[in-house]
């Protein structure tokens, strides 16, 4: 009897170890990530070849809202209680929080090379060396038409170099003789909008680099929108119905052909590709133009550590991995994002798709790359530019539902910036 | 009574057993009790022995309530956007007279924080119509159940129905419905009327934010107030029709005065709940359009959590504010109560 008992107890006790080893042995990594389309897929198929090549790893991926990501993912952060990684696209704003790579990433000369400017996005003001991480998209905001929409009404495309006013006339006309309910659409957007004000002349930024968000630029843009959803050009719903900074989109509206135009970003090719598919012709055409410019606004979304992390070796490695040219060759390619990689942007992308118009409009938005204006990309990589982005859009919505005039709005715009800047640098 | 048979103490039945396995832990449990409570009770005495009792609820109050509302209030007198207190700059009452700050208290556009005042006037409009049609709705529908129709108890579970479901879902259904490719314009549509964009008009928002809000709460209401119908006593009707008063006498001389202390609970508790609006109407209209539906909570929410830069002294500030309202609402309640109780 005590002989049996013995051997259990010697079982047990070697079974206890062998389970406490081996969870002593496997380092979880957690990565908060968000999806615009299949971007979670593909990614999860690259960490299982990942896991099955280190076994002592395993990596989840925490599928969340976007909402989370934006409010929050910078509290957990706060508080020192966030992932190793996140998935983020306030890529200054949470700049305090991410890790420095450098030391744990194998050759810190290929992140430079090959991710140089997008990582100024991700540093703090005044640091010019951290490596936090790498784009997972690059994105570049700029309309799209339903083209069939266009070939029913008989109304020719403006062509290149044409203006916001000729897209507007074009579209108003495309409505009125197919009687779709919304002409353009524009997502409810700070981002959304600056790239337009900024091809209308707006700074967004004084002489010395401070915020100053409204100027005749600003104004000739705002005064447009305005105008625009008083004469139905535009419909109230994304704008007027809801409150402060939330964002609306009208993709849903366009993948169901009511709407001529749509200004929103290259990220939507992905989700139009499969809601569209031939269902209709969906072009994305280049930035209408302004006095000053033919922008849109740069962007994405970036893979970062982030300090929280307890296993900074291991975060290096699993980076190292992910960031290399044939990675997110794969990745790129598979969900038809906008490479922000300059080795693989030089060289293509063999995008999976066999689409014509998300080709086309892959083609059109890495071609506006190059004209997109200084001022866009200091915008993008102001830290605290979703203030800006959220009082613009808030009050000028405020305006377009009639409780503020245009005058009273841009008086607000300022006055919010300023208060959440002062309050931000009160706490030091 | 009636007699009842001695158990069969060497055939106990199945039920009798399980009790007997069942009562070992408890039996157990107050056996190690016993001692050390016998003892607590000889040092502090009988009269004292309540709070002893009290004290797991007590701690669980004083940890999720009030160290809270006292981490709430020191937040509200902080700056900056940092997480931790101690990483925050004393102010003192900088962000009370921020949102204090009016040309004209009537007129938000004249104050600095517009967006609070307008909150605070949207709350007072709301919580002024919902708390007066939900009672009169709630009246209406507690005087019809509780008379004998057909299919009554069928009626008392729909009305009480959405009471059960997430504000949540409530606000989806509801969104879906009035959307501009809704059911609801897809009816006005097919016999011939204009489509109308509910969430695009100030009043049209405010008024399905209150519809929706009474919908989803009503039953909750004409329970309690078909539980104070019942309770008057009938013999009181059968005098009033021997005497062949009229139906409205009955009601305004017999019916409203006896339910009246119902009614006050009920107008109590509708207020206090209408004041904390925000989820229904956060999801159902998003505040909008422009800020006509944005109420208190949703400025607070916002403010502190949905900014870039998270003002949680500003927030907080503005949740002491609301706190202090709700507080003196919780006073007249028990007011209402203790005078129902004494009475």
């Amino acid at each position: 009897m005590n002989s049996r008992l013995n051997r259990l107890l010697v079982l047990g006790t070697a079974a206890m170890g062998l389970m406490v080893s081996s969870a002593l042995a496997e380092t979880e990594l957690r990565i908060t990530w968000y999806n615009d389309g299949n971007e979670g897929e593909v990614m999860r198929e690259i960490l299982d070849r990942y896991e099955a090549a280190n076994p002592d790893v395993k990596v989840t991926l925490d599928v969340v809202p976007y909402k989370a990501i934006l409010e929050s993912l910078p509290v957990q952060l706060a508080a020192g209680e966030g992932p190793d990684l996140a998935r983020v696209t306030d890529l200054g704003g949470l700049s305090e929080h991410y890790m420095d790579l450098t030391p744990h990433i194998s050759d810190a000369a290929y992140w430079e090379t090959n991710f140089g400017p997008f990582l100024k996005w991700l540093r703090q003001p005044g640091d010019d060396s951290a490596i936090s991480g790498f784009m997972t998209q690059l994105t570049v905001t700029g309309p799209y038409v339903n083209k069939t929409l266009f070939e029913q009404a008989g109304v020719d495309l403006p062509g290149d170099g044409a203006t916001w006013d000729d897209w507007a006339v074009a579209v108003r006309e495309v409505a009125d003789k197919l009687e779709i309910p919304i002409p353009m659409a524009w997502d409810r957007s700070g981002h959304r909008v600056s790239g337009p004000a900024i091809s209308m002349g707006a700074k967004m930024f004084d002489a010395d680099g401070k915020p100053a968000l409204v100027d005749d630029g600003l104004k000739a843009m705002a005064g447009k929108l305005y105008d625009w959803h008083q004469d139905g050009t535009m419909p109230k719903e994304l704008w007027g119905s809801v409150s402060g900074s939330q964002y609306l989109g009208a993709n849903e509206d366009f993948a169901n052909a009511q709407v001529a135009m749509y200004m929103s970003g290259s990220w939507q090719i992905p989700q139009f590709a499969d809601k569209i598919g031939d269902a209709f012709d969906w072009w994305a055409v280049p930035a209408p133009c302004g006095p000053a410019a033919c922008t849109g606004m740069p962007g994405g979304a970036a893979l970062v550590a982030l300090k929280t992390s307890e296993h900074p070796e291991e975060v290096g490695k699993l980076m190292d991995y992910l960031s290399s040219e044939e990675v997110l060759n794969e990745f790129y390619g598979k969900t038809l994002f906008i490479p922000g990689h300059l080795g693989l942007a030089a060289n293509g992308v063999e995008f999976q798709t066999d689409d014509p118009r998300a080709k086309h409009a892959l083609e059109t938005f890495a071609a506006a790359v190059p004209g997109i204006s200084p001022t866009a990309f200091d915008l993008q990589g102001y830290v605290n530019n979703r203030v800006m982005f959220n009082a613009l859009i808030s009050r000028l919505g405020e305006a377009i539902v009639g409780e503020l005039t245009l005058d009273e709005a841009y008086d607000r715009m300022t006055q919010d910036v300023e208060q959440q800047i002062a309050e931000k640098e009160r706490g030091g | 009574m009636a007699h009842q048979p001695p158990a069969d103490i060497d055939n106990p039945t199945l039920g009798e057993r399980f009790n007997a396995v069942a009562s070992w832990p408890m039996r157990i449990l107050f056996g190690l009790l016993e001692t050390p409570f016998r003892a607590l009770q000889r040092l502090l005495g009988i009269g004292r022995m309540p709070y002893i009792f009290l004290l797991p609820n007590l701690a669980f109050f004083g940890i999720f309530v009030i160290v809270p509302l006292i981490i709430n209030f020191a937040f509200s007198v902080t700056g900056g956007d940092e997480l931790f207190l101690n990483d925050r700059p004393y102010i003192g009452g900088e962000q009370y007279s921020y949102l204090a700050d009016c040309g004209n208290y009537l007129d938000p556009q004249s104050c600095r924080e517009d967006r609070f005042w307008r909150g605070i006037y949207n709350t007072i409009t709301f919580v002024f119509f919902q708390v007066a049609f939900m009672v009169l709705f709630s009246l209406i529908t507690a005087l019809i159940l509780n008379r004998e129709i057909r299919g009554r108890g069928f009626f008392r579970a729909a009305f009480f129905f959405p009471v059960l479901l997430s504000p949540v879902v409530v606000a989806l259904i509801w969104k879906w419905i009035l959307l501009r490719d809704g059911v609801l314009n897809a009816g006005l549509t097919s016999i011939g009327f204009e489509r109308i964009l509910f969430f695009v008009d100030p009043t049209w928002s405010m008024f399905w934010a209150i519809f929706v809000s009474i919908w989803a709460h009503m039953g909750f209401y004409t329970l309690i107030l078909l539980a104070g119908l019942q309770a008057i006593p009938p013999d009181l009707y059968e005098a009033a029709e021997m005497d062949g008063t009229k139906r409205e006498r009955v009601f305004w001389r017999i019916t409203l005065p006896l339910l009246w202390p119902n009614l006050l609970v009920v107008i109590v508790l509708a207020l206090i709940k209408a004041v904390q609006i925000f989820d229904e109407v956060f999801v159902l209209t998003g505040g909008g359009p422009g800020t006509a539906t944005q109420f208190i909570v949703q400025y607070i929410y916002t403010t502190g959590f949905s900014n870039q830069v998270q003002n949680f002294g500003l927030a907080a500030a503005a949740s002491v504010v609301l706190g202090v309202v709700l507080f003196v609402l919780t006073l007249v309640q028990l007011a209402v109560t203790r005078r129902r109780e004494d009475g």
